[in-house]
């Protein structure tokens, strides 16, 4: 169960594995997650989105950073390897129809979730332009699956290595002012790029979707850890979302929730790193 | 030896002896040591054996009281165990979680003049006399039916329902959607409550008797109900729980530090949070902890902030002592263990820093009216009482909704406008064929026993149907 069939290492930080979960694959829909755990004690429960599925060979695909003690032990994880716990899909799915023109805006990592969402709504008959968006070229993922679920893709980087230079809201900002219309706008990355996208949308009131990454425990509405203020009323991501209208989320609020547990994410990846072990690490 | 009644009834009450206060708050080990097998036998020795014997009628699962304390009294504690376990699968779990005291306890003809005989104390022992023991005695299984069910949460209702239908020959498939079996067993009461091993040993029993386990399978999201029929299960039971806090909706309700109770007991009980770093989870780790709320959760909550190193730990609580929804025994633990009582108080507003860490609770001071629906008298705010209290971490204990992934994603399922699914009293039937829900799900923030007495009403039923194929 749960196997690893695939293993990429798509930049310094960022992982692709492609995981044996045939339930899953069958069953998911663009915009859900999964949780997992990767060892069998100790371990946290940690949600990504899936970023991909193929339901005939009962594949998903995850793509993520390492950015502390769980994503490490799951980079280090091997082909043949199996994830401890796996479960999902979770959240409600994206909903898709033939909106028109719809921009499509991934970025950092956020461009893996944004992904199966492009894809859906390019299925649907959408015109989908996607901006991709990462600090410098070697950061920038997917750009082939994406170009393959888009219409047109527009790179930006921070330091202009690659595409323009500049971020995703400048190119957003370009195709609103050239006139050009669009319809909704899909928003997932980090919490202040959808922020800023949505400040750029809201006077334009155009419909913009915004997918939250907030801290989960059980991913299944139980504990509340996950809540976020929508529109003044408190919603959990993990059942009510985790795709929300961009222009309702306390984003500030949010954002701060997220920085709970630093310091002690912190101190857990330090002492992680320090064995140096791996995830075959017994010495604790 | 045989004594009379009389001389029966003048043996005192056998207190479990426990952990001392001030060593207990610093582990999270069980706070009782439970009964030494004579204290046990001696403990038995007062039941008068009355010949319509009241304390049955108070057990939701019907244990044969009477017999199973004569045995022990006769030191036959495999005859006792035989006894308990025909109705009651999850003993060592009863034996610790149940509200002896309202229940059985409470019928008991010698707490007329006396105490009641320590019932649950002895259910306990007994239970734990035979896992000691490493020999846990497999009741028989009828012959197979070919049947097959499926139960959705492996929590104190689903797991009755699956040990009796699988004593009835039929094949039970428990589907639970975290990665560790026992609900709120699990998740929500701590260790120092009950020892997980304890849970995990009573799981282990349900499996080698022939029920088999899916954990990280989530009912709704992975399978919708009909899936699950199209997949060859003939009958559901829904057992998914009470599993969706309720907040204050307060200002400052989603500052760093403020937790649902869930999560908080989530975090420590099935995430290990109380041993960070060497487990993954973090949790907070506060000096002063306000826990809003005064069921058992609310206790649950506060011993656990006081374990997790916190100087102060307070209940606040809108109504008085009096009509706490706690268990006295939980309520007089938690006082041993320096939990203040802050009652007669209303959280207005919590208040945080600039990094968004709550930093202080601020409350109104209450006072008793007349009595509301639920009979209990009204709390009514003082005006202009408003005060404030240090907190850096607040704990919400007031109370779940049901669980909606499986009502959200099942449009032919009946809820009421809490959103509890809608089932017959008698059968647990629910308003759709081949499908009966019972404990939390139904009920609302309940106790363990009542949800496991929900299965065994259901279990009945769902053998019922699957013979008949009547609905």
């Amino acid at each position: 169960m749960n196997k690893i069939l695939t293993r990429n290492q798509l930049s310094e930080n960022v992982v692709k594995l492609t995981i044996e979960a045939p339930v899953i694959a069958k069953k998911r829909k663009a915009g859900q997650f999964i949780i997992l755990r990767t060892h069998k004690k100790r371990s946290e429960r940690i949600p990504l989105t899936i970023a991909d599925a193929d339901a005939l060979k009962g594949t998903i695909t995850l793509v993520f950073q390492v950015v502390g003690k769980s994503t490490a032990e799951l980079a280090a994880f091997q082909v043949g390897d199996s994830i401890n716990d796996l479960v999902g899909p979770l959240g409600k799915a994206t909903h898709i129809e033939n909106f028109g023109n719809v921009v499509c805006i991934g970025g950092g990592i956020g461009i893996a979730p944004m992904h199966p969402i492009a894809q859906a709504l390019k299925g649907a008959g959408n015109n989908v332009t996607s901006i991709l968006g990462a600090r410098t070229k070697g950061l920038l993922v997917m750009e082939e699956e994406v170009n393959k679920a888009s219409d047109k893709v527009i790179i930006v980087t921070d330091d202009g290595s690659y595409g323009e230079q500049g971020f995703v809201t400048n190119a957003l900002e370009k195709i609103i002012n050239d006139g050009q219309k669009v319809d909704v706008v899909v928003a997932i990355g980090p919490a202040i790029m959808m922020k800023m996208v949505c400040k750029v949308t809201e006077p334009h009131k155009i419909k913009t979707v915004v997918s939250l990454n907030t801290i989960m425990v059980d991913g299944t509405g139980m504990c509340g850890c996950c809540r976020v203020s929508v529109d003044g009323t408190t919603q959990f991501v993990c059942v009510d979302g985790p795709e929300f209208d961009g222009h309702k989320v306390d984003f500030d609020g949010m954002m701060k929730r997220q920085s709970t547990y630093v310091d002690l994410e912190k101190q857990s990846y330090d002492i992680y790193k320090s064995h140096g072990c791996g995830n075959r690490c017994t010495c604790k | 030896m045989t004594l009379t009644p009389a001389e029966r009834m003048k043996i005192p009450r056998k207190n479990m002896k426990e952990q001392p206060p001030e060593i207990r708050v610093k582990n999270f080990k069980e706070v009782p040591y439970g009964y030494t097998e004579d204290e046990a036998v001696e403990e038995a020795t007062r039941c008068i054996g009355c010949k319509v014997p009241q304390c049955v009628s108070g057990c939701p699962v019907e244990i044969d009281i009477p017999k199973f304390i004569q045995q022990i009294a006769d030191r036959d504690f495999d005859a006792a165990i035989e006894t308990v376990k025909k109705t009651n699968l999850l003993p060592a779990v009863c034996g610790r979680v149940c509200p002896q005291e309202t229940q059985c306890e409470i019928k008991c003809i010698l707490g007329k003049k006396h105490t009641p005989v320590a019932i649950g104390n002895l259910e306990r022992f007994i239970a734990d006399y035979e896992r000691k023991k490493k020999e846990i005695a497999i009741p028989k299984i009828k012959a197979k039916t070919g049947h097959k069910v499926a139960v959705v949460g492996a929590g104190p209702a689903g797991l009755t329902v699956a040990g009796d239908l699988t004593k009835m020959g039929h094949s039970v498939t428990v589907f639970e959607a975290l990665h560790r079996l026992g609900g709120v067993l699990m998740y929500g009461i701590p260790e120092f409550r009950l020892p997980k091993e304890i849970l995990e040993s009573e799981a282990t029993f349900l499996e080698k008797l022939g029920v088999e386990f899916k954990v990280n399978s989530v009912i709704g999201m992975q399978y919708s109900l009909d899936e699950l029929f199209e997949e060859g299960y003939e009958t559901i039971f829904l057992g998914t729980g009470a599993g969706l806090p309720y907040f204050m909706n307060i200002p400052g309700e989603n500052l760093n530090g403020v937790y649902s109770a869930n999560e908080y007991l989530t975090r420590s009980n099935l995430m290990g949070a109380y041993d960070f770093p060497n487990n993954d989870t973090p949790i907070a780790s506060s000096k002063n902890v306000a826990v809003v709320g005064g069921g058992n959760v609310a206790m649950d909550s506060a011993r656990t902030a006081k374990r997790l190193g916190a100087e102060n730990v307070y209940i606040v609580y809108r109504r008085s002592e009096e009509e706490m929804p706690a268990r006295k025994a939980e309520i007089h633990h938690a006082k041993e263990e320096g939990i203040q009582f802050n009652i007669l108080m209303n959280p207005t507003r919590l208040i945080g820093d600039d990094s968004s860490w709550v930093t202080k609770m601020e409350c109104l001071k209450m006072e008793l009216g007349e009595p509301d629906n639920s009979g209990r008298r009204r709390p009514v705010p003082i005006k202009g009482s408003e005060f404030q209290i240090d907190v850096d971490c607040a704990v919400i204990a007031i109370g779940n909704g049901p669980n909606p992934l499986v009502p959200h994603n099942t449009p032919d399922l009946e809820t009421n406008k809490w959103g509890n699914i809608t089932a017959d009293s008698e059968t647990q039937k629910t308003s759709k064929e081949g499908v009966f829900a019972g404990g939390d799900i139904v009920l609302g923030a309940a106790t363990v026993i009542l949800a496991m007495g929900e299965g065994r009403r259901a279990a009945r039923a769902m053998d019922e149907y699957l013979k008949t194929k009547k609905w």
